[in-house]
């Protein structure tokens, strides 16, 4: 189903600046460690956490390994040398005492106009959030409820306190801090993230939710999540992120790590809407991420849903572990990217379980002057007999000066995998625009309900409401994306 | 409506795409209530002509114009032409995958008549009333639209999507082609929902069947991008028994004097 065809009036309207309507400042008393990277400013950073020894060691540690590796360039992405003595690795508004219930009303109220009230009086229902304003949580809702069903769900920095057992069980066993340059960086001077620890045989009753919030200049935000679900357990989780608008690149180095026991399941859903960076390329948050889940049990199953809207570059592959027999890994994929953004994004599905299966859908949509990449690697070790997976991935270019690009890598070491792997590109099909148009709908209206169509599959595996938000925030992306 | 401004009329219109001419100089003028037929050989102009009337960005006109209700709409986006009244049934309807018919229709039904003029509920309702007079299954409103229908379903569905915008002037473009009889009854009844003193039709089509359920007062012939000749309904018996070489030979001759 190639659609390419000669191209007539369609193209980028660069010149229209989109308005990206989370770019504001919070004006806050800071609590900032000097920019610079050193064992000095990692213990700092330890120490301001009142951190237990086990955690200043496991931090040094990766320093010092991170210090023999290299910033992996194979992505299909390019940017300046980033000057890593040049970010300030911690950042704390004053008045957050991390994760208290009684937050700065300064800080309420930038949640509040993100669309994330943390007032006791407003909260949302069904959803319970941890917001996460630079280096620190500054709140977590929901909390008594979910405790009265042993779920914990808390800041990471609490749960190096409060829980650390758990703490030291899990951390670094899904995503090791030697597992990659920017993992290793984050896992010296990681901040904060929300923790979840759903215990055996329970459900979650709510959402759990954190909301990550870019604020300070020239931080660098780097937080850690943490989600374990013991045997039968279910969760489903959610990631929003918002930053200012700025003319400077601000670093972004999060790890996210899944751990699901025997038939416990794992919903991570994201709707990634960092600053992107203006028409010209100028500033913007690098999203450098790795997400990692482990389906250690039997018949456990993890799925990623993620919808990348924002940052001016984007690397990143949630990828799931299928250790455990019968276990279900699930990537579903929306990448927008328009203007100079670039993306690089995709997931590894690594079969060691037999009959474990997986599924992925990624759906990239390119506009402006964008480059937007898949990148998937499925691998099928010889003990995962009679594996299977289904890969589907679909480039949809809007324009003729933006690029997309897949690279899929099947790996099958077993004769009885079976995988299926369908790849389409087109350009947005002028009879399709011809076809909506002709019916009364204007260009940039059709163009979004066409790219809504396409992304259907990936937008029905979203919690209901949060699939509503996310069809209306790619609309407003796609407005002034069509001459 | 004054004898000076015509109900629709299309002047001397040129058009081609990739610098290839393909509309000649046509002239066409419907008055409401009128119904006209056009039959033409293949390749002759007849969808080329559709598009551009609705606006299709692959073709350049490069003279003329194309009148409705006194006001050149040649300088008009297609969906501005849509929510004048104006409305194409297509001879090739594209799918829109991921996107419900039920959604659709909304959306199309919002922009010709604003946001919020019908309320969901009296829609819903519409829908079913359309579906069922075009004796269709409910479950085409949570279909993708036109994936996967067969051929002739995607030509019922042109005509439910007519029903529901009630265009004032429609141009089927061989609505007919690939239906079976009795769709043919059901489609012809449709259109004829329509048929009335303030609607203009342009039926395209090479066969006299269909016309026998949607009576024409007059009928076009289009060759080589040109109307080469026009008749009253009489004509079109003729064109089914002789095909276009007499009229072709004709229209040359014509050329010559
Ligand atoms: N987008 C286009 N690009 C190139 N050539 C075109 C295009 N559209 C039409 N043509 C050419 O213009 C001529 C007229 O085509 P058109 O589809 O209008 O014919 P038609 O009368 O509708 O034929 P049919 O009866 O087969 O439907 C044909 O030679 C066709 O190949
Ligand atoms: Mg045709």
């Amino acid at each position: 189903m190639n659609q390419t065809e000669t191209t007539h009036k369609l193209e980028t309207d660069s010149k229209l600046v989109r308005e990206y309507q989370y770019g504001f400042v919070t004006d806050v008393d800071t609590d900032e460690l000097p920019k610079g990277l050193n064992e000095d400013i990692i213990r700092a950073i330890s120490q301001k956490k009142n951190e237990p020894v086990w955690m200043t060691e496991w931090r040094l540690k990766s320093f010092r390994r991170w210090q023999t590796m290299r910033e992996p360039r194979w992505a299909k992405v390019t940017y300046p040398e980033i000057d890593y003595q040049d970010i300030r690795y911690y950042s704390a508004p004053k008045s957050a005492s991390s994760g208290a219930a009684q937050a700065d009303p300064e800080l309420l109220k930038t949640f509040e106009r993100l669309g994330i009230p943390l007032y006791e009086r407003d909260r949302l229902a069904g959803v319970a959030v941890d917001a996460v304003f630079d280096s620190v949580s500054v709140a977590t809702t929901h909390r008594e409820m979910l405790a009265e069903k042993g779920i914990i769900f808390c800041s990471m920095s609490e749960a190096i306190q409060e829980h650390p057992e758990l703490v030291r069980k899990y951390l670094g066993s899904v995503v090791p801090p030697s597992d990659n340059f920017f993992a290793a960086l984050n896992s010296a001077v990681f901040s904060d993230g929300s923790f979840c620890y759903i215990p055996k045989g329970v459900r979650c009753p709510v959402e759990l939710s954190t909301y990550f919030r870019i604020n300070a200049r020239d931080t660098g935000q780097f937080e850690r999540t943490l989600i374990v679900a013991e045997e039968d357990a279910y969760v489903s989780y959610i990631e929003g992120c918002t930053a200012p608008m700025r003319d400077t690149n601000q670093l972004h180095a999060a790890v996210v790590e899944l751990v699901a026991l025997d038939r416990a399941q794992i919903k991570y859903s994201t709707v990634q809407n960092w600053y992107a960076g203006d028409e010209k390329g100028h500033g913007g948050i690098y999203n450098f991420v790795t997400k990692r889940g482990h389906c250690r049990g039997a018949h456990s199953k993890i799925s990623w849903t993620q919808v990348e809207v924002g940052a001016a570059i984007t690397w990143k592959y949630p990828s799931v572990i299928l250790e455990g027999d019968h276990s279900v890994g699930e990537f579903y994929s929306v990448a927008f990217t328009n203007n100079r953004m670039q993306a690089d994004t995709g997931t590894k599905m690594i079969h060691i379980g037999a009959h474990t299966k997986s599924t992925i859908i990624s759906k990239g949509i390119s506009a402006g002057e964008s480059a937007n990449s898949y990148r998937g690697l499925v691998q099928i070790l010889p003990s995962a007999q009679h594996a299977r997976n289904h890969t589907c991935c679909d480039s949809m270019l809007i324009g003729d000066k933006c690029s997309a690009n897949t690279y899929p890598v099947i790996e099958a070491e077993t004769s009885t995998a079976i995988t299926e792997h369908e790849a389409t590109t087109s350009k947005i099909s002028e009879e399709q625009l011809f076809y909506v148009q002709s019916r009364g709908i204007d260009e940039e209206s059709a163009t979004s309900l066409i790219v809504n169509g396409f992304c259907k599959d990936v937008f029905k595996e979203l919690p209901l409401e949060f699939s509503v938000e996310a069809i209306k925030l790619l609309e407003l992306k796609l407005e002034h994306s069509v001459g | 409506m004054s004898e000076q401004t015509p109900f629709f009329e299309i002047r001397n219109l040129h058009a081609s795409t990739e610098d290839k001419p393909i509309l000649k100089g046509v002239d066409l003028t419907i008055q409401p209530g009128e119904t006209h037929a056009l039959m033409g050989p293949n390749g002759s102009g007849k969808s080329t002509l559709s598009n551009v009337i609705m606006g299709h960005p692959a073709y350049e006109v490069t003279a003329g114009e194309i009148l409705f209700r006194g006001q050149n709409i040649l300088e008009l986006e297609p969906d501005e032409r849509a929510r004048l009244g104006l409305f194409l049934a297509f001879q090739y309807p594209v799918a829109i995958p991921g996107i419900t018919v039920a959604k659709f229709l909304k959306s199309a039904a919002d922009a010709r008549f604003g946001q919020g003029a019908v309320k969901p509920s009296d829609f819903i309702k519409r829908m079913r009333e359309n579906l069922a007079f075009l004796e269709m299954s409910e479950q085409f409103l949570n279909r993708f639209l036109n994936d996967g229908f067969s051929g002739g379903e995607k030509k019922r569905m042109e005509i439910l999507q007519m029903l529901t915008l009630k265009p004032s002037l429609a141009v089927m473009d061989e609505t007919d082609s690939g239906l079976d009889i009795d769709a043919l009854r059901i489609v012809s009844k449709g259109v004829n929902r329509l048929v009335g003193p303030e609607f203009g039709l342009l039926v395209i089509t090479h066969y006299e069947r269909i016309l026998n359920y949607i009576k024409p007062d007059h009928l076009h012939v289009l060759i080589d991008g040109r109307i080469a000749m026009s008749g009253g309904p009489e004509l079109v018996k003729e064109v089914e028994k002789n095909g276009y070489d007499w009229i072709r030979e004709r229209f040359g001759k014509e050329v010559l004097v």
